[in-house]
């Protein structure tokens, strides 16, 4: 019990979920964080041994589509949300040096 | 006006019999909207123009019997997490604040093509992550019960609005009690179906493997015969399951002779508010008194749902926000220095606390080394949890507790402690790990005036059960005094 | 230098299936379409979109995990690999981690110390990312979704190879048997087939393998072959000078030849796969593995030996026709309709792989139809044209496909058979070149050769040079 979560784990998990977090902010989650986790280890008085994790909860297994083009250019549709666009594509930030 | 108070189910058999037009429906909404919306705000956005406009070719399709559904002409809400094309979807959110969808969900579709009117998007906490409604982008939604009170969540600004009368009935989601909880709060009846029922397919996702659309309505009624147009396989969503019992509205007999209900122990127990309590036993009575028969039994494994839900709903959600990036669609920060920094700037700007408080739990329990302690464990968990229902499903048809352990709190109670928050969860979030059906319906009010809901859950795919259950609850609770539907704001 | 090093290399090949549409939408995968015109809401993760998976994608996985000698999981499911970039609109990748399709295969490659096999860890399916294209002058990319979620397998082998033409090998193998089950063109410039080069080294004899970097960017055997070179060299001399490799992703610059480290300190690496909930697992039964094995085409070794056989070309000719499942499907296409299989297989393994050598091309890019290499066979052999005639006309078939017949008729090259124009030709050549008439008598055979292109030269080329050959000699009798 008592989960302590270092800086450099909040910093961590930060770059991961992609968020920029204020040092108040920062604190906060922290302390979020250890109070939710501490409540979450109560799952370890639980005997899971033997028991197969569940992702899906009905049996239900193999739905596929055919192969056949269902789609067409959409374009304008797809960019009309789009913060930046440019001769129909995404605009963004430059992604090499 | 009397028009309002009409079910939807009513409201479609007068259209249909030419007694009322679909616009005139339309306009009876609207103007309510317009006399209640400053108090209550259960909508973010109105679509009064499309509204008018569909009722006007809605009326003229079923005037020329193109249109013969029980629900055509019925002006209808939906929750902002479900898409719309052509009309803002925000999901409560400011990074989705001006995402305007091309398509629309499969359940909208699904209605539309039923003849129903969507006059606008409903209030919700922001990605469907509270249980009160308060965490929105957009201001807080209050109950019509009592303004000073939240509505519950995350459906919240669903089930004020049917409440409030500005529409016929609602669509809302359910992860964790979503619909349910803010239909016991709000004195409807809320309908979360087996996982797989209604596609999700156009259900901006929060915890995918638990999130179903269902119904908020004025009855039992509604809600079987929303769910008939709602449900089916869609081959847009791998994880929707075809329905050969689909007419649940057959279901709606005044007979539980013979059903066997079982009340779970740990759901009367420590937590739960006394006149809560008492509401609850006495619409157990009720069943009783028409033949069911009714026994306390040990559920077990209650208080590891919650843990189990929240790591498994934040695991998921972390993945699923990820796509809100600044990228395609949404809130771009306006500063930036390269792309990892608008990436940052534009989800922490575009994102309230408590989603981030989820994804950043989320993507924790999924990180390197945490994974087997924390997912899977959840995992496991929910398989127990499972098996437990299997066990209680084999001894009874139906299982009746409370929807939740009080009734709606005060606005701004709820927010300071999360966990506390959570905790309120406890009843109603078993159902989605074990993808079971559940219904809140309206049983009483406690001493403040606040509706109380009862929950009556089925195994998988035995809405019918349910249904039954619950029409004749609410036959057998007649006095319309102890309606709360009655009562909202004046 | 004392110490001896030995290269251990695993590769990690992704390969975009044949399908028509996209692992998980019913988006068009074809090539080079304008940006984002293949894009729906799923391939652009749009908010509420849901992917269903495409049984194509899964039965091409199997094809060539029973053809790659792999065990099939019975029972499989998908996985989100989760990291953030702009060619990824989900910010996850579908992929799968804990079930793959396949595992625990491998292919047998020729090495000079005899036959080798190379071990295949597992065969996954997964969805491929978008483009990202760089503007030059403005500081900003543009994101082009039309490749995203073009179904990929990645075949991951064990750290069987040890050096770069075991490499080759290996890739030249599994890219003749992919493109024979039809399941992808293969094309590595064209990146429907690309390999990351998973190295180590360690000193000759030693037990443990030593650190290992991953070579990203490598789009040619060539730049395949150099970058092991140079990889190797790089983290033998970290070793010398008693430094540590660092595992790592590199990227190769080929033109530069060298290579860099990706990382950075937004790259945490730590993708948190976990199952995807939108996604329904996959059972595979021994009746549809059955009916896909079933459904294998012929490979390489049965081809060749049917060859021999069916056809009676050179064990040498139908090595080569083999070679390429483009060249097989054209010899055997040509064969049928001329019924000349040596006379296509020479056309194939002369003419047509001298132009593809010329033009940096591979068998792959053959454009022209198995009709018109099968008339010009029949042409040739009719006498209706000679042999530098032939080559002339199957360059124009080689480069646009022309028909041969309609061809020579435009261009006039159908041999002359009128016997008076070609004795005044022959006569006209006789009475021009004394010289070489008198050398020719004179025993200098070379010079009757001189005599039949002169008159070959008169006819505009139009001639059987045969008949020129004969009638030469009817005319200058040797004593």
């Amino acid at each position: 019990m008592a989960n302590i979560i270092s800086d450099e784990t909040m910093e961590y998990v930060a770059i991961l979920a992609k968020l920029e977090l204020s040092e108040e902010e920062r604190r906060q989650a922290k302390q979020d964080m250890e109070k939710m986790l501490d409540y979450i280890d109560q799952l370890n008085e639980l005997d899971t041994s033997g028991v197969e994790p569940m992702s899906h909860v009905l049996p239900v297994q193999n739905v596929f589509r055919e192969d056949v083009v269902t789609n067409g250019d959409e374009r304008d549709k797809i960019l009309k949300n789009a913060p930046e666009e440019k001769n129909g594509a995404f605009v963004v930030p430059k992604t090499v040096e | 006006m009397e028009l309002l108070e009409l079910s939807a189910l009513e409201l479609g058999r007068r259209i249909r019999a030419g007694e009322i037009s679909a616009v005139e429906a339309v306009q009876a909404s609207l103007s309510r909207i317009k006399e209640v919306e400053k108090d209550v705000h259960a909508y973010v956005t109105v679509d009064e123009e499309g509204a008018l406009t569909r009722a006007r070719e809605v009326q003229k399709q079923i005037a020329d019997g193109t249109l013969n559904g029980p629900l055509a002409g019925v002006p209808a809400a939906v929750k902002d997490n479900i898409c719309t094309a052509g009309l803002l979807t925000t999901c409560g959110s400011k990074i989705l604040g001006n995402f305007v969808p091309a398509y629309s969900a499969q359940a909208v579709e699904s209605l539309e093509r039923a003849g129903v009117i969507v006059l606008g998007k409903t209030n919700m906490d922001e990605f469907a992550m509270g249980s009160t409604t308060e965490t929105s982008a957009w201001g807080v939604t209050r109950n019509p019960h009592n303004l000073a009170h939240v509505p519950g969540g995350s459906s919240g600004g669903s089930c004020a609005a049917v409440a409030a009368k500005e529409c016929f009935f609602a669509l809302g989601s359910d992860t964790g009690g979503s619909i349910r909880q803010p239909s016991s709060f709000c004195g409807v009846t809320g309908l979360k179906p087996t996982y797989g029922t209604v596609s999700r397919y156009g259900l901006v996702a929060y915890g995918s493997s638990l999130d179903q659309i269902g119904p908020i309505a004025k009855n039992v009624g509604d809600c079987a015969a929303i769910l008939e147009i709602l449900a089916g396989r869609d081959e847009k969503d791998s994880t929707s399951v075809a329905r050969a019992d689909g007419r649940f509205t057959e279901a709606l007999t005044d007979d539980v002779r013979g059903l066997r209900v079982g009340i779970p122990g740990d759901y009367l127990g420590e937590g739960l508010d006394g006149e809560v309590r008492a509401a609850v036993l006495k619409a157990a009575d009720v069943l009783k008194e028409k033949g069911a028969s009714v026994e306390e039994f040990d559920l077990s494994l209650t208080e590891y749902a919650i843990p189990a839900y929240y790591t498994i709903a934040s695991a998921e959600a972390s993945s699923n926000l990820s796509r809100f990036d600044g990228v395609k669609y949404g809130y771009r920060t306006k500063e930036f220095d390269g792309l990892h920094q608008m990436y940052k700037r534009s989800r922490s700007e575009g994102f309230g606390p408590e989603v981030k408080r989820r994804i950043m739990l989320g993507s924790f329990v999924l990180s390197s080394g945490y994974y087997d302690a924390y997912y899977l464990k959840a995992l496991r968990t929910k398989a127990l949890i499972r098996q437990a229902f299997d066990r209680a499903f084999e001894k009874y048809d139906v299982i009746l507790g409370p929807v939740a352990p009080t009734t709606a709190p005060k606005l701004g109670e709820s927010l300071s402690d999360p966990l506390k928050m959570y905790l309120g969860d406890i009843y109603t979030i078993s159902a989605n790990l074990a993808g079971i059906p559940g219904i809140s319906v309206p049983c009483g009010t406690d001493s403040k005036g606040l509706p109380i809901g009862v929950q009556l859950l089925g195994d998988c795919f035995k809405e019918k059960n349910i249904l039954r259950a619950a029409y004749s609850y609410e036959r057998g609770r007649a006095d319309t005094a102890s309606d709360p539907a009655k009562k909202a704001v004046e | 230098m004392g110490k001896q090093y030995e290269t251990v290399i695993g590769l990690e090949v992704h390969v975009e299936l044949a399908t028509k549409t996209k692992i998980f939408c019913g988006c068009s995968t074809a090539f080079g379409a304008a940006p984002n015109t293949h894009v729906c809401p799923v391939c652009a993760g749009m908010p509420g979109a849901l992917p269903v998976l495409n049984r194509q994608v899964l039965e091409y996985a199997l094809a060539v995990g029973l053809a790659t000698g792999c065990q099939i999981n019975r029972y499989c499911k998908f996985d989100r690999k989760n990291y953030f970039y702009p060619d990824n609109p989900q910010n996850y990748q579908i992929s799968q981690l804990y079930l793959p399709i396949c595992h625990d295969g491998g292919i047998d490659i020729e090495t000079p110390e005899g036959v080798k096999r190379i071990g295949i860890h597992e065969i996954h399916m997964e969805e491929d990312a978008g483009k990202l294209i760089h503007d030059e002058w403005e500081d900003c990319s543009y994101v082009d979704f039309n490749r995203s979620g073009v179904p990929l397998i990645e075949i991951v082998s064990e750290p069987d190879m040890r050096s770069a033409d075991e490499v080759i090998a290996y890739l030249d193998k599994l890219r003749l048997m992919i493109q024979y089950l039809g399941a992808s063109d293969c094309k590595l410039q064209e990146g429907s087939m690309r390999a990351d080069v998973n190295l180590s080294v360690r000193e000759q004899g030693a037990r443990q393998f030593g650190t290992r970097t991953e070579m990203k960017n490598l789009n040619s055997f060539r730049a395949i072959a150099r970058a092991i070179e140079h990889e190797r060299g790089r983290q033998i001399d970290l070793l010398e000078a008693g430094e540590k490799v660092v595992q790592e992703t590199r990227r190769w610059d080929d033109a530069k030849e060298y290579s860099y480290a990706m990382r950075s300190k937004e790259d945490a690496q730590d993708y948190r796969y976990f199952p995807d909930p939108d996604l329904v697992p996959v059972a595979v039964d021994d009746a549809w593995i059955a009916r896909i094995r079933k459904r294998q085409p012929e490979m390489r070794t049965e081809k060749r030996k049917r060859y021999l056989e069916e056809f009676d070309i050179p064990d040498y000719d139908a090595g080569i026709l083999t070679s390429s499942k483009k060249l097989a499907d054209v010899f055997e296409a040509a064969t049928a309709i001329c019924g000349k299989p040596k006379k296509v297989s020479n056309w194939l393994m002369g003419e047509t792989l001298r132009l593809l050598k010329e033009n940096n091309q591979d068998p792959q890019d053959i454009r022209f139809s198995p009709e018109h290499l099968a008339k010009l066979v029949d042409l040739v052999d009719e006498g209706a044209i000679n042999g530098s005639v032939a080559k002339e006309v199957f360059a124009e078939i080689f480069a646009r496909d022309v028909d041969p017949g309609q061809y020579i008729e435009e261009k006039g090259l159908r041999i002359v058979r009128d016997e008076g124009a070609l004795r005044s030709a022959v006569e006209e050549v006789i009475a021009a070149n004394p010289q070489s008439v008198a050398d020719y008598r004179g025993g200098k055979d070379r010079a009757l050769g001189f005599l039949v292109g002169q008159t070959m030269k008169a006819m505009k080329g139009k001639a059987d040079p045969a008949a020129v050959n004969q009638l030469l000699r009817e005319l200058l009798p040797r004593q």
